[in-house]
C-alpha cells in the first residue's frame, strides 16, 4: 500500500532524491517533501546562488541582477526567498497536495511518529500504512474485519483527537471530514477499550 | 450632424457591443455621445481608481452590467500588500443609492466585504449575475446573503477567491422558489456544504448549465447531481475518489454516459487515478479541459485521458504530463488554441517535467495555437525560433522559465534571439511575458516588431535604461507594463512622460527608479497617480530624492488622488 502511495507523489520519479536523507526524517518511507522553508535538498542539484554565479561575467557582459536576486543569492537556501517567484498564482495549491501531519502515538511504544493524512484517500490506506509503520502491532480493522498477521497478539483500536479535543473512534465519519478534524492519532490497546463497550465497528460506507 | 432620428442611431448602436467600439462611437460628436451614453448597458472599468462611481452613474443611467478591476496584476504573486486598496464598497454604496438597475457585477482583484455583498443583494431587485475573480475580504456569510436575497439569480461564479469559510449553510440559503440558476461555481470554497441542499438546488434548476463543485463534494453526490442535471455543459468535479469496484462508481459511469452536453471539464480537486477511465466517454466532446488543480495524476494518467480528447480547444494541465505527454497532445488535439502548463513543483529542477522539447512538439502539431502559458525549467533559442516558424497566430505568449536569468543551456547565450523570433513572426501578439537570461537586445526586438502589444511582463531582464526605452518608444499600443527586478531607472522613466497617459498603468518594483524621479513625474503629469509602496519600517519617507523606490505603481486617472490609501502608500 505504501508503495502505491509512493507512486501518487509527484516527486518520486527519480528526481535527485536522496533516500538516505529521508530515512533520517519521521516521514513515511519514500516520501520526501519540499519543506516550508524551501530548504535545499541534501546532496542534490546546485544551490541557487551557484546557478546565479554561472551567469555572471560571461563574455564580459555584465549581467545586472535585480535586487531581489542579489538578496537571494546571498543565502543558499534561497529559492523561496525571491518574493513572488515563480509568478504562478496559488502554486502551492496546484499539483502538490497540502500536507497535514499528525502525531501518532501507540500505547506502549517509546516514541511517536508523524503521518501526513493528506496522502491517503481512505481509512483503509491509512490503517495499512500505520500497520507498516508499527509493524509489530495489529490494528483492528473495521472495514472488512480482516485479521492481519499478529506478531505479539496485541490488538489496537485506532482513535483520534478531534478539533473539540474529544477522543473519537476512527472510521465513523467520511474520510475527508476525518482529515479535516483530526489533530492526532492514538492507537489504543483493545483491552482498554473493551470495558468502554467500543468493540463493535462503525457502519462504514464503501465510498470512503 | 445626424441624418437620422436619434432612435434610428440608437438602434444602430445596439449592434455595437464591444467596449472599444462604443467608446469610439461616443467620441464622434456631442449628439452621438448623448445617444450612446443613454443606451449603454455594459461598462468595463479596468482600473477602479481611474474614475469614481458617481461619475459612472451620472454618465450611464441605463447601466445594467459593471466590470471592475482593482489591484495590479502582480498582486497575484504577493507583491502588493494585502490592504493596498481596490475596495468595492464605495461602488456598491453609490450604486445602491442611485436609480441604477444593476443586474450584473464582475469584479477582479478587489476587496469585497460581507456588508457589501449584503447591500448588493438587497438593493437591486433584478440582480442576476455575480462573478468574483481573485477577490478577498469576504466570508461565506456574504455568499449566503446573495443566495438568500437575489430572487432571480442566474449566475454565482466564484473563481480563485480567498473566502473565509464559515461552513455550510450558505447553500441552504437559496430559497425553494429559486429556480433560475444557470451557473454555480463554488470550487474555491474550502468548507463543508450541505450536500442534501445542493442536490435539491440542482434538482430545481432546470436551466443549470455550469456547475463547479468544491473539494468536499464526494463522488457519490456527484453521481446524484449528474442524474439530476444531465444537461450540464460545464462541469467542475470536486472530490473524485472511490473504489472502482464499488456500486456508486458503476452508477457514476452509467450516468456520465448520459451527459453528452458536457464540453468543459475541470476540478478534480481530489482524485484517484484509477477512477479516470469513467471520464473517457465524455472526452470526445470536450473543448476545454482543466486538470491544473488535480493532485496526484501522473504523466501517463494525463496522457491516457488526453488521447480521447480530439476536439480539445483549450487545455490547462500540470507539467507532470511531460514532454512525451505534450507530444501526445500535439498529435491528438489538432483543434488546440490555448495551452497552459503549470508547474507542479516550482523549486525542484531535478524533476524537469517539461522542457523546450514539449513546446516544440506542440507548435508543430497544433496549427491553431494562439495562446500559451508555459512554465518550464529550461528553454533554448533554437526551440523558440522553431516555435516562431511553426506558429504565427499567437495573441498571448507567456513563457516562464522557473529559474530566473537562466540562459540557453545549449549555447549559454541569452534568450534574446528566441523571443525576437517570436515577436517578429507573430504580428498579432497582444500579450507577452518574458523570462530567462535577457539583455537589452530583446527589448530592441520587441520595440521593433511587437506593434500590437498591449501587455508586457518583465522580470530580471535587461542591462540598462535602453531596454525600457525601446519598449516605450516602439510599442504604440502598450497599455500595461509591469517590471520587476530590472536595471531600469530614472532616465527611462522620465524620457516620455506623456506616454503613460496612453496606458492604463505601469508597475516597477526593485528597479533603479529614485524617489526624486517619481516626484518629477507626478508633478508634471496631473493626470497620473504615482504611488510609492513602501513597506519597510521607515515610516517617514526620508525625503531623500536619491532613495531607490522599492515599488512604484502609476496609472492614469480622471479623478486625482484616491482617498482610501493605506499609510505605507505615498501618493506624490
Amino acid at each position: 500500500m505504501s508503495s502505491e502511495n509512493g507512486k501518487r507523489l509527484l516527486e518520486t520519479d527519480a528526481g535527485g532524491l536522496n533516500f538516505e536523507a529521508t530515512e533520517l526524517t519521521l516521514g513515511l518511507p519514500g516520501e520526501p517533501r519540499v519543506t516550508s522553508d524551501g530548504g535545499a535538498k541534501l546532496g542534490s542539484k546546485r544551490g541557487f546562488s551557484e546557478t546565479v554565479d554561472l551567469k555572471l561575467g560571461d563574455n564580459n557582459r555584465e549581467v545586472k541582477l535585480g535586487h531581489s536576486l542579489q538578496e537571494a543569492a546571498k543565502s543558499p537556501v534561497s529559492k523561496t526567498q525571491v518574493v513572488g517567484w515563480p509568478p504562478v498564482r496559488g502554486f502551492a495549491k496546484r499539483g502538490k497536495k497540502s500536507c497535514k501531519y499528525v502525531k501518532v502515538a501507540v500505547d506502549g511504544a517509546p516514541y511517536l511518529r508523524k503521518v501526513d493524512l493528506e496522502i491517503y484517500n481512505s481509512y483503509q490506506q491509512l490503517l495499512t500504512s500505520l500497520e507498516d509503520m508499527f509493524s509489530c502491532f495489529t490494528i483492528r480493522n473495521y472495514l472488512n474485519e480482516k485479521k492481519i498477521e499478529q506478531v505479539n497478539g496485541i490488538e489496537y483500536m485506532p482513535t483520534y483527537e478531534d478539533k473539540d479535543g474529544d477522543w473519537m473512534l476512527v472510521g465513523d465519519v467520511p474520510w475527508q471530514m476525518f482529515v479535516e478534524s483530526c489533530k492526532r492519532l492514538r492507537l489504543m490497546k483493545s483491552s482498554e477499550a473493551v470495558g468502554l463497550g467500543l468493540t463493535t465497528g462503525p457502519k462504514y460506507s464503501s465510498t470512503n | 450632424m445626424n441624418y437620422f432620428p436619434d432612435e434610428v442611431v440608437e438602434h444602430v448602436f445596439d449592434f455595437i457591443t464591444s467596449h472599444k467600439d462604443r467608446n469610439s462611437v461616443s467620441l464622434v460628436c456631442k449628439s452621438w455621445y448623448k445617444i450612446e451614453r443613454y443606451s449603454r448597458q455594459r461598462v468595463f472599468i479596468g482600473n477602479c481608481y481611474s474614475i469614481t462611481p458617481q461619475r459612472l452613474i451620472a454618465r450611464f443611467p441605463g447601466l445594467k452590467s459593471l466590470t471592475l478591476k482593482g489591484k495590479p496584476h502582480f498582486a497575484d504573486f504577493n507583491l502588493v500588500p494585502h490592504d493596498w486598496g481596490g475596495f468595492v464598497d464605495p461602488w456598491i454604496k453609490a450604486l445602491a443609492k442611485s436609480r441604477i438597475g444593476l443586474e450584473e457585477l464582475r469584479l477582479k482583484r478587489m476587496v469585497v466585504s460581507d456588508d457589501s455583498l449584503e447591500l448588493l443583494s438587497k438593493s437591486f431587485p433584478n440582480f442576476k449575475s455575480l462573478v468574483l475573480v481573485s477577490c478577498d475580504g469576504f466570508t461565506t456569510d456574504g455568499v449566503a446573503a446573495i443566495a438568500a436575497n437575489c430572487r432571480f439569480l442566474r449566475e454565482l461564479d466564484l473563481q480563485e477567491n480567498e473566502v473565509e469559510d464559515h461552513r455550510g449553510h450558505w447553500l441552504s440559503c437559496f430559497p425553494e422558489s429559486c429556480t433560475s440558476l444557470v451557473s454555480l461555481n463554488f470550487a474555491c470554497l474550502k468548507g463543508e456544504i450541505n450536500l442534501a441542499s445542493l442536490e435539491r438546488l440542482v434538482a430545481r434548476s432546470p436551466n443549470l448549465k455550469s456547475l463547479r463543485l468544491n473539494r468536499v463534494v464526494p463522488l457519490d453526490t456527484l453521481q446524484k447531481l449528474l442524474m439530476r442535471a444531465p444537461q450540464l455543459v460545464d462541469l467542475g468535479i470536486g472530490s473524485y475518489v472511490d473504489d472502482p469496484s464499488s456500486e456508486v462508481f458503476s452508477k457514476l459511469k452509467a450516468v456520465i454516459q448520459l451527459c453528452n452536453s458536457i464540453r468543459s471539464l475541470s476540478g478534480f480537486l481530489e482524485v484517484a487515478p484509477c477512477c479516470m477511465s469513467a471520464i473517457y466517454p465524455i472526452c470526445e466532446n470536450l473543448t476545454f479541459l482543466n486538470l491544473s488543480y488535480a493532485p496526484g495524476l501522473q504523466g501517463n494518467d494525463l496522457t491516457k485521458l488526453v488521447q480521447h480528447c480530439r476536439k480539445l480547444q483549450r487545455l490547462w494541465i500540470l507539467d507532470c504530463i511531460g514532454d512525451k505527454g505534450l507530444g501526445v497532445v500535439a498529435s491528438t488535439c489538432k483543434e488546440l488554441q490555448e495551452l497552459r502548463v503549470f508547474p507542479s513543483d516550482p523549486f525542484d529542477a531535478g524533476n524537469a517535467a517539461v522542457t523546450e522539447e514539449g513546446l516544440v512538439l506542440i507548435s508543430a502539431g497544433c496549427p491553431k495555437l494562439n495562446s500559451l502559458l508555459y512554465f518550464c525549467h529550461q528553454m533554448t533559442n533554437a526551440a523558440l525560433i522553431t516555435v516562431a516558424k511553426n506558429c504565427t497566430n499567437f495573441i498571448r505568449f507567456r513563457l516562464c522559465i522557473l529559474d530566473p536569468v537562466k540562459a540557453d543551456p545549449v549555447t549559454n547565450q541569452p534568450l534574446d534571439e528566441g523571443f525576437g523570433a517570436i515577436v517578429r513572426s507573430n504580428k498579432s501578439l497582444k500579450r507577452l511575458s518574458l523570462s530567462g537570461l535577457l539583455t537589452d537586445q530583446v527589448f530592441l526586438y520587441i520595440g521593433m516588431y511587437a506593434k500590437k502589444l498591449e501587455m508586457l511582463s518583465i522580470a530580471f531582464a535587461g542591462d540598462s535604461n535602453k531596454g525600457m526605452l525601446y519598449v516605450l518608444n516602439g510599442c504604440k499600443k502598450l497599455r500595461k507594463l509591469e517590471i520587476r527586478d530590472c536595471p531600469f531607472g530614472d532616465v527611462a522613466l522620465l524620457e516620455d512622460m506623456g506616454k503613460y497617459e496612453t496606458m492604463r498603468s505601469l508597475w516597477m518594483s526593485s528597479c533603479e527608479v529614485t524617489l526624486g524621479a517619481c516626484k518629477i513625474l507626478a508633478k508634471k503629469m496631473s493626470s497620473l497617480n504615482v504611488e510609492i509602496i513602501n513597506e519597510s519600517e521607515q515610516l517617514e519617507f526620508s525625503l531623500d530624492d536619491r532613495l531607490l523606490v522599492d515599488k512604484m505603481y502609476l496609472y492614469r486617472t480622471l479623478v486625482g488622488h484616491r482617498k482610501d490609501k493605506p499609510e505605507y502608500v505615498l501618493l506624490l
